[in-house]
């Protein structure tokens, strides 16, 4: 394919990534794995004149993992290294099965998770896990560092909170406690190469039987991934149940505004988030550590 | 408009190469390096057809820069072949009646070679999970299936010699 004319930069450091894109404003974009990077410039999606590879940056291809803290993971870490790393799967496991839901072996060799969440695509897999499991987006910049929590990260379709010159160094995900566990569901036609129907991550906390705490995070039933506020009021400290799974189901099925189109009704996503949001808390529970 | 010298192992060969800051890695390898066995497919990542190893993993060379090859190995289906032996996965895809109009083979042996590289002895929805981002038109992909699982063995035996 011609892709439209632009300038190839490779940063050696965050600095000078920071620096170029926050002169280049829009007509810059900046590239790890790029698959996704590749698709906007070829759709015309974005007016980038210039790409900003950020993959010679040192320091940023590590998942570390911090006893009684929680995960680090680098800009640069591939889906396929989460997916495939036994610290993920043994520790967050519902986080590697996002991970393992996008796209194709190919690209999730090649793309990275923060990719997938600076995309911002509504469906995007691993945003609803992220969500649910409330992680930090760790953002430099020559203006100075900050962290913004996920909830605050999505703005809308292809949206996020970053500002020009931000680069995204890692996501942090909170370390699950003894009487917390998680999950992500994704239903989709065909099981690889394509984008969620709908998707569901859960994170539960649990007291004794009764449910302590809930996030439950709907993922391609709005312009961004959804915080299912009113099924986790249901599910706060009641015994878990089917009824109450069904009821809880049933509040995060109201609460999202999906579209039709080629993959699904609205009618049958609204459904469908009822089913898989009843799967996620289930199996969050059932996982826990 | 940007353009530069990369330099990288192409098919065991060391190599500098001029290329353009927009020119994807699939059109690089067909186009200045006349290896079209990698074949374009879809253009957007979604069909596999373009599959090569890149550091020994595949990805599709549709959703890569070729200014990414700077610095890295990259494998076509041209450099499977050793000594003028087909690789066990080639011989397989023959001998298996794998292929049928054969657009979708090189990227779905280099899938393949990738997926034997990480998982040398793979179960048959490991396999089916390997290939499952390369798309097959014809063979409804069970005569693929059994050319990998077959390749695995043989390859699992001269290792063991």
């Amino acid at each position: 394919m011609a892709l439209p004319a632009f300038d190839y930069v490779k940063a050696a450091s965050l600095e000078e990534a920071s620096r170029l894109a926050k002169e280049k404003g829009d007509k810059a974009i900046l590239m790890a794995g790029g698959t996704d990077v590749i698709l906007l410039i070829h759709g015309k999606v974005v007016p980038a004149d210039t790409v900003i590879d950020i993959k010679g940056i040192p320091g940023m291809d590590e998942i570390k993992y911090v006893p009684g803290e929680g995960m680090h993971i680098g800009a640069l870490v591939k889906l396929f290294d989460i997916q495939n790393s036994d610290i993920v799967k043994e520790k967050m496991p519902a986080l590697s099965d996002g991970a393992r839901s996008v796209a194709s072996p190919q690209i999730r060799r090649k793309g990275t998770m923060i990719g997938n969440i600076c995309n911002a695509s509504p469906s995007a897999d691993t945003a609803s896990i992220l969500v649910a499991m409330n992680a930090v987006v760790k953002v430099y910049n020559v203006d100075g560092e900050k962290e913004i929590p996920i909830d605050e990260f999505f703005k809308g379709v292809k949206k996020t909170a970053l500002q020009p010159g931000d680069v995204v160094t890692e996501v942090f995900v909170p370390e699950l406690q003894k009487n917390e566990g998680s999950a992500y569901f994704k239903h989709s036609v065909r099981k690889a190469m394509d984008l969620a129907i709908i998707g569901v991550g859960a994170k539960i906390k649990m007291d004794g039987n009764k449910i302590a705490d809930a996030r439950v995070c709907m993922g391609g039933v709005g312009t961004t991934p959804l915080r299912a506020k009113n099924a986790e009021a249901i599910l706060i400290g009641k015994e878990l149940t089917e009824d109450l799974l069904e009821e809880a189901g049933t509040a995060a099925s109201q609460e999202c505004s999906p579209i039709s189109d080629v993959r699904a009704s609205a009618e049958y996503r609204t459904d469908m988030v009822r089913v898989y949001t009843k799967r996620a808390v289930r199996k969050a529970v059932e996982t826990m550590a | 408009m940007g353009k530069r010298i990369i330099n990288f192992k192409l098919n065991g060969v060391d190599r500098d190469e001029y290329v353009m800051d927009n020119m994807t890695m699939v059109d690089f390898l067909r186009k200045q390096m006349h290896l079209t066995g990698t074949k374009r497919g879809c253009e957007e990542g979604e069909c596999g057809a373009c599959t090569i190893l890149v550091d020994g993993r595949a990805v599709t060379s549709c959703m890569m820069l070729a200014v990414e090859a700077d610095g890295h190995e990259i494998v076509t289906i041209e450099g499977l072949k050793k000594d003028g032996v087909l690789h066990p996965l080639q011989r397989e895809f023959i001998d298996k009646w794998a292929l049928q109009c054969g657009f979708c083979t090189p990227g779905m042996i280099m899938s393949a070679v990738s997926l034997l590289n990480e998982n040398p002895h793979p179960t048959e929805e490991e396999i089916r999970e390997g290939i499952s981002g390369n798309l097959c038109r014809c063979t409804g992909y069970v005569k693929i299936v059994e050319a990998i699982d077959s390749a695995a063995k043989i390859m699992a035996k001269e290792v063991a010699k």
